[in-house]
């Protein structure tokens, strides 16, 4: 999802035949597809890059369990409760695998957290919108987790093998979010005349949103193409974009709901939808910490690790007498 | 009373333990000390309230007025909702959330244990069903009781602190009517004086090894069970029912 740009250290991208040494061993290993494991050597700025890249992963899945847990306590039956629960409790889960993927590369857990609380760290910017009704939290499986799974499926072929695992297991579970967000939308917009109005509403404030989660458009993105020298990215920000458009405008249409999108119309020679331009001042603003929820965001999750730091001491001090007592007997 | 209605009574209690606890520990997603006791407590939330969707279902049958289980959890008011008072305090910090659950799985443990063997074979079914589940929650707050009274000095005074606040509120959970009586003389119901005795070993053994005191049993609040609740309850169901209640015409 959720790494919608990523520092590479790179001002151009250098071809294999500019490489040298190990640089250049490392190159050819990742052009010829064979995977990178975390004792393999590599260059500084590829480790960077993917510590960056895995870290925002992570903690868009920590940071995204808010705006729908918003609704957990307030779903409207039981089995909408229990699927809701159990995705936000995927989601902390997601975020713990990404977290020990990033410590392969020799990151630590607890400083890219505090990183996260410190707002250093970047995550999605889609989850600094909010979740003011119900159908938000519909649009959010369907959208959001839609344009997270666009993303995620070419990373299950990215160069570095405990990324890519990861991605394998997180995609199985947000399709099958996806699908779940989808049948809210479903039901609201099969619904009553307030729930189609909810459902349409809800559309209207996550579609550019979630366009924007792919990132900047290629043009302005060399980031991107030395992410895909080194295979962690596969297809440009604008290429998956597209694909999310043309395969959700057909979903749209089926519940009968509107893309608040005056531009968008088929277009017969290229095959795709085209669209309208993206508010790209909107889109850095988020980025910048200036979305409706930022503040919010972060500091809801900094106040959960501050107010917890003591049971975190008394589980070490607990640990640690337990450990003393068996050393002690031993 | 009708054996049905005694049933659909008796079975309400048990649902809405569970469903006003699942709700209120879900209250914590987002907020919890650590990642792993977010999925921890994600997890045992989605337990209960699958239990207590399992017993509505129930109880809506043995009802017979044609409500569902969704409807006898979203369209109750706080009269007619029969968990104990425990479930519904707040949750406060970490330890007293701990100190309600270890109190409540303690007790749920051998009362599941011994419904498992209820003559109403719907009960048992269900019942032993959640005993599995609630035997990782029991093991699981006893840890954290022993973590806290056994860690730092802070964790030891904020959980003893919790263990004295809720120690009232656990009387009721062995404190029979007519009904518990009723249910128990047909084969159907818990031995509530044998729950107890159990319920009050574990305690004792948790204790110990977590180096807390037991509070002295005194005045004991009851009612919830009778449908006299605290003033907690209310608001956790206006914000449970919002929903249902603003759009009675809406399927979700």
């Amino acid at each position: 999802m959720y790494s919608q740009f990523v520092d590479t250290g790179s001002k151009k991208v250098p071809s294999v035949e500019d490489l040298e040494g190990l640089e250049r061993e490392f190159q050819q290993r990742v052009d010829e597809e064979i995977t990178i494991e975390p004792r393999d050597w590599m260059p500084e700025k590829y480790r960077q890059t993917l510590i960056r890249q895995i870290s925002q992963h992570a903690h868009s899945e920590i940071v995204g369990m808010l705006p729908e847990g918003n609704w957990i306590t307030r779903a409207p039956n039981l089995r909408r409760k229990l699927i809701l629960l159990a995705k936000v409790q995927d989601e902390a889960g997601h975020g713990l695998y990404l977290y020990s993927a990033a410590e392969t590369l020799g990151a630590a857990r607890q400083d890219l957290i505090d990183a996260l609380h410190e707002g250093k760290a970047k995550y999605s910017s889609i989850f600094n919108y909010p979740t003011p009704t119900w159908a938000d939290i519909g649009a959010i499986g369907w959208l959001v987790d839609g344009a997270a799974i666009v993303n995620q499926i070419p990373l299950c072929r990215c160069s570095y093998g405990p990324y890519a695992r990861a991605m394998v297991r997180v995609c199985k579970e947000e399709s099958f979010h996806q699908r779940q967000g989808y049948e809210i939308m479903l039901e609201l917009s099969r619904g009553t005349a307030e729930q189609k109005r909810m459902a349409q509403e809800a559309l209207n404030r996550w579609w550019w949103p979630c366009l924007m989660m792919f990132g900047p458009s290629d043009a302005d993105s060399v980031h991107s193409q030395q992410s895909m020298a080194w295979k962690i990215k596969r297809h440009t920000n604008d290429e998956l974009r597209q694909r999310f458009i043309d395969q959700t405008v057909p979903q749209a249409k089926y519940l009968g709901l509107t893309i608040p999108d005056p531009d968008l119309e088929w277009n017969e020679e290229t095959g795709h939808y085209d669209y309208g331009e993206i508010d790209w001042d909107e889109f850095w603003n988020v980025v910048k910490g200036n979305g409706p929820c930022n503040r919010e965001r972060v500091e809801t999750r900094r106040r959960a690790y501050d107010d917890g730091a003591w049971v975190r001491e008394a589980a070490q001090a607990h640990a640690d007498k337990r450990a003393a007592r068996a050393r002690h007997a031993a | 009373m009708s054996d049905d209605r005694n049933r659909y009574l008796y079975v309400l209690r048990l649902a809405d333990n569970a469903l006003v606890l699942g709700q209120r520990l879900s209250e914590w997603i987002g907020h919890a000390p650590a990642l792993e006791e977010e999925m921890a407590t994600a997890n045992v939330s989605l337990d209960l309230i699958g239990q207590a969707k399992s017993w509505l279902d129930y109880a809506a049958e043995l009802e017979g007025e044609g409500r569902d289980a969704d409807t006898l959890a979203f369209h109750r008011d706080v009269l007619d909702f029969h968990n104990t008072l425990l479930v519904e305090q707040p949750n406060g910090d970490y330890a007293l959330t701990i100190a309600r659950q270890f109190f409540f799985d303690a007790f749920h443990m051998p009362l599941l244990e011994q419904l498992a063997r209820s003559g109403d074979p719907r009960i048992a079914e269900i019942a032993a069903k959640s005993a599995k589940e609630v035997g990782y929650h029991v093991r699981r707050s006893s840890e954290w009781i022993i973590r806290f009274g056994d860690g730092t000095d802070e964790s030891h005074q904020r959980v003893q602190a919790a263990v004295d606040r809720l120690w009232p509120f656990t009387g009721e959970l062995f404190s029979g009517d007519g009904l518990d009586e009723a249910m128990r003389e047909a084969g159907i119901g818990a031995d509530l004086a044998a729950v107890r005795e159990q319920w009050s070993a574990t305690v004792d053994e948790v204790f110990a090894e977590a180096t807390l005191t037991r509070p002295e049993d005194g005045w004991m609040q009851s009612g919830g069970k009778q449908g006299e609740h605290s003033e907690h309850l209310g608001y956790l169901l206006a914000e449970m029912q919002f929903l249902p209640r603003a759009y009675p015409d809406a399927r979700w």
